[in-house]
């Protein structure tokens, strides 16, 4: 710590023991510069890192990894629906009781193993620390050890494959007692195993949140108010505090399941006195704050990068804070509208419907935020662009048709039917996937240091938003017509008849999807290390990861960051140029920066 | 979107299927007007029209932008819940008195429909159970109490649109009345299981004076039946 450059060790100072580490900081240790150890050597640099920036791009990794086996598993589900009972090409066939661990591995996936790890730790990762303008995270050992559960995680997720039995087959949900007794499903350590795998992912990012709460919170930059932070920041740490408050229930949820697995207990089993419906309250509890958890970040990489090809400010800032903080209260009193035909109390159908069709408002906010910041732009469709605009349009769909599902009444008929899995798929993809991509190529620069092939990157684009739609609009369709979801084949039912070739365009559209990812994975490897190079501030950027050097040295900012204003003062009229970097002094002697906003920070005293 | 929606048998069902529509008009008309103005700026703004942008933050009394839309939000929102919550309250709430009475247990992967049999009581000899075939008499409210055997299962029947899980432990109590004779599919619509995707029952609606020979094909005259 005495090694530290002297404004850093003032913010440092402020989640401790005050600023003492200041004052007892002799002249000689004061450098300016990249202080961690020297030369780390191989292991302590990319593996066993602290450097929150090499974490980040682990989680990037172990994320695009599992997206990989998550993409797959939907390519058989996908054939199999088309094509029922057909030999799928690398593959074979497709069992019925394998197609039901297909889809639970799917969504497990997707979501815990891809969805958190790409949009939370490698986003959350990477640019908290440089947005706030601090050396790494608060507490960059459990940085590492967060990274390192979820690596456990993942481990025991994949061996569930290949134990006897095969891997867990009552969804991504694992609604007992289909998930609390072998003998209903015939799958033994694979559902052990799922529940140990999604129990640890959960320890990694209870560690993860506490760092994001911390280093948001506690590390800014001297002048980095509140209400400066970019609004990336404000989403991550928004995340992170949905998730530490909703997962406990699940956590002790998961071992109470495990427990009616292993020690025959009955806390979810009907003929031992349990209830089913309690994994349903604990699962949803959880679960529904959860699609927030994932959610919100992807539109707050929206938000970074849609003004800055636009040129303007974000419109409505604190609006859209207010909003999502609203959009997180709500999220914890809406998850009985997973059960409305569940067999609850149906009176409670009618304020869960209510809470839940509110959370329109909110996310209307949100929407017609960035729509007013495209009003009167000087836009520029770049591939980080067209992933952010791409994504709003999808999400738009997405959240109106959450209203239908979010209505009682009719969602006696809709649920549990395709017209859900459209449904969430329409509103997780905009915000992992088009937002996680946006923010990729977006990043790619500071990350990597070189810019991303913008032609690769459209054809990327295109190929993934016309494909997209065109896997989901059918479903939607297929909902309607009354396809329930989970069927390993239609023919079974006559009035399904009329949906199967719904299924066939929405396979062939999805082999075009997973297609249309190559030129995403040719441009990944090939910009690392032939692509122009970027420069620190390719985009003309205001916030401060645009500052310091692409790839940025370990501890981040070789010279003390300031902040002196908002991160958004794009096209001020009174600026010389159409942008004002955050930590760009101001023109005439500058008055020292305010710790305003919420007071929840002290000043850096620089 | 809305031819879709399959034949609707059912006395609620014309409920749900108007819920279904002032939903898709209202929302429908944001989604089109959002999708538009998107499209429209991202052509009206591109840069090669534009010089410069506009300098507007939309923070205080320029959030009434945005304030406002929401606000319209809002009342739609409050005006969705006003009518679906009465669609809900018929179906799930507001059970009217029992016609015939069917008990209805799901179990891996089978549905099993019991009838009282003349008597009108479960529990006695004459009670018959029937696996997947439900017979119902057209224009006569049918009460059911819905349980499973082992694992969750969702009676779904797409044409009453009726949805309601069956749950081990819990006899959940619902009605439905058919209006058109003819045979119609009861699906399964929770994962219960490697069978699941075969978990599919019939539903036959008679005509009152089919479903008395049905009756009486079952439980023979009813002179002989009654005891």
């Amino acid at each position: 710590m005495g090694a530290k450059p002297l404004g850093r060790a003032a913010n440092r100072g402020q989640i401790g023991k005050g600023n003492t580490e200041v004052a007892t900081a002799t002249p000689a240790e004061i450098k300016i510069g990249p202080t961690h150890e020297e030369h780390p050597g191989f292991w302590r640099s990319y593996v066993f890192s602290v450097d929150h920036k090499v974490i980040g791009k682990q989680y990037l990794g172990l994320s695009l990894f599992m997206a990989l086996i998550g993409g797959a598993a939907a390519y058989l589900i996908r054939w199999q629906l088309a094509w029922p009972e057909t030999y799928v090409p690398g593959w074979g066939y497709v069992e019925p009781q394998q197609y039901n661990a297909i889809i639970t591995m799917h969504g497990t996936i997707m979501i815990f193993f891809v969805a958190m790890p790409f949009v939370l730790g490698a986003f959350g990762n990477y640019l908290i620390p440089l947005m706030v303008g601090a050396d790494d995270m608060a507490f960059p050992r459990l940085n590492m050890m967060s990274f390192w559960t979820l690596a456990a995680g993942s481990t025991v997720l994949i061996a569930s494959f290949f134990v006897p039995a095969g891997p867990a087959s009552g969804g991504w949900t694992a609604y007992a007692p289909l998930s609390a007794r072998p003998i209903y499903t015939g799958v033994t350590w694979g559902q052990n195993l799922w529940i140990v795998a999604v129990a640890i992912e959960f320890a990694s990012f209870l560690m993860g949140g506490i760092n994001f709460l911390t280093t948001a919170l506690n590390l800014r930059a001297p002048g980095m108010t509140l209400w400066r932070l970019p609004m990336l920041v404000w989403m991550e740490l928004i995340a992170a505090v949905l998730f530490l408050l909703s997962v406990g229930p699940l956590i002790a949820g998961s071992f109470m399941l495990l427990l009616d697995r292993v020690a025959g207990t009955g806390f979810f089993v009907p003929d031992k006195g349990g209830d089913p419906l309690l994994w349903q309250h604990l699962f949803w509890f959880f679960g529904h704050p959860e699609v927030y958890v994932v959610g919100l970040p992807g539109f707050g990489i929206m938000m970074e990068i849609i003004p800055v090809f636009s040129r303007k400010p974000l419109y409505g800032y604190k609006t859209i804070v207010w909003g999502s903080l609203a959009a997180g209260v709500l999220s914890f009193v809406v998850w009985a509208h997973h059960m409305f035909v569940s067999g609850m109390d149906p009176r409670l159908a009618t304020p869960f419907s209510i809470t839940t069709i509110l959370i329109s408002v909110p996310f209307a906010i949100m929407v017609f935020s960035m729509l007013a910041t495209l009003w009167g732009g000087r836009i520029e469709l770049t591939t980080p662009m067209l992933f952010a605009v791409g994504g709003l349009a999808t999400f738009i769909i997405g959240g109106v048709t959450g209203i239908f599902l979010g209505s009682a009444g009719l969602d006696v008929y809709l649920h549990g039917t395709y017209f859900v899995v459209a449904h969430f798929h329409y509103t997780l993809m905009p915000m992992v996937f088009f937002g996680g991509f946006a923010g990729l190529y977006y990043w790619f620069p500071k990350m990597f240091g070189r810019m991303m092939n913008e032609t690769l990157g459209k054809v990327h684009f295109f190929f993934t938003f016309i494909c997209f739609n065109c896997v989901f609009i059918p479903l939607f369709m297929a909902g309607v017509a009354g396809n329930p979801r989970r069927i390993y084949e239609l023919s079974s039912y006559d009035f399904l008849k009329p949906a199967q070739h719904l299924h066939v365009i929405a396979t062939i559209a999805t082999l075009g999807l997973l297609a249309g990812q190559v030129p995403f994975v040719i441009n990944f490897f090939m910009s690392m290390w032939k692509g122009r190079e970027a420069g620190r501030n390719p985009w003309l950027a205001n916030t401060l990861e645009w500052c310091t050097d692409s790839p940025p040295p370990h501890g981040n900012f070789s010279e003390p960051v300031m902040v002196y204003r908002d991160p958004y003062e794009y096209g001020n009229p009174d600026a010389p140029k159409d942008w004002m970097a955050q930590n760009e002094p101001p023109a005439e002697p500058a008055p020292q920066p305010q710790a305003g906003g919420l007071r929840l920070k002290g000043t850096g005293t620089v | 979107m809305l031819s879709w929606l399959p034949q609707n048998i059912s006395t609620f069902g014309g409920d749900v299927d108007h819920l279904f529509r002032i939903i898709y008009y209202i929302t429908g008309v944001w989604f089109v007007a959002a999708e538009l103005l998107l499209l429209y700026f991202l052509v009206r703004y591109h840069k090669s029209r534009r010089a410069k942008s506009v300098y507007v933050r939309g923070n205080g009394a320029q959030s009434a932008w945005v304030l406002v839309p929401v606000l319209v939000v809002l009342v739609l929102d409050l005006s969705i819940d006003k009518v679906g919550g009465e669609v809900w309250n018929r179906i799930k709430i507001d059970l009217p008195p029992a016609g015939d009475v069917v008990h209805i247990t799901g179990k891996q992967f089978n549905w099993e429909f019991t009838y009282p049999g003349p008597d009108g009581k479960f529990g006695t000899a004459d009670d018959q159970t029937i696996e997947n075939e439900l017979h119902v008499p057209a224009g006569t409210v049918v009460r059911f109490e819905l349980t499973s055997n082992d694992v969750i299962h969702s009676f779904f029947i797409p044409t009453l649109r009726l949805k309601q899980d069956a749950m081990p432990g819990r006899r959940i109590k619902g009605w439905f009345e058919a209006t058109q004779p003819g045979t119609y599919e009861i699906a399964c619509a929770e994962l219960c299981g490697f069978g699941h995707y075969s978990m599919h029952g019939v539903l036959t609606v008679h005509s009152a004076q089919d479903y008395r020979k049905w009756v009486q094909s079952r439980w023979g005259a009813p002179q002989t039946a009654a005891k």
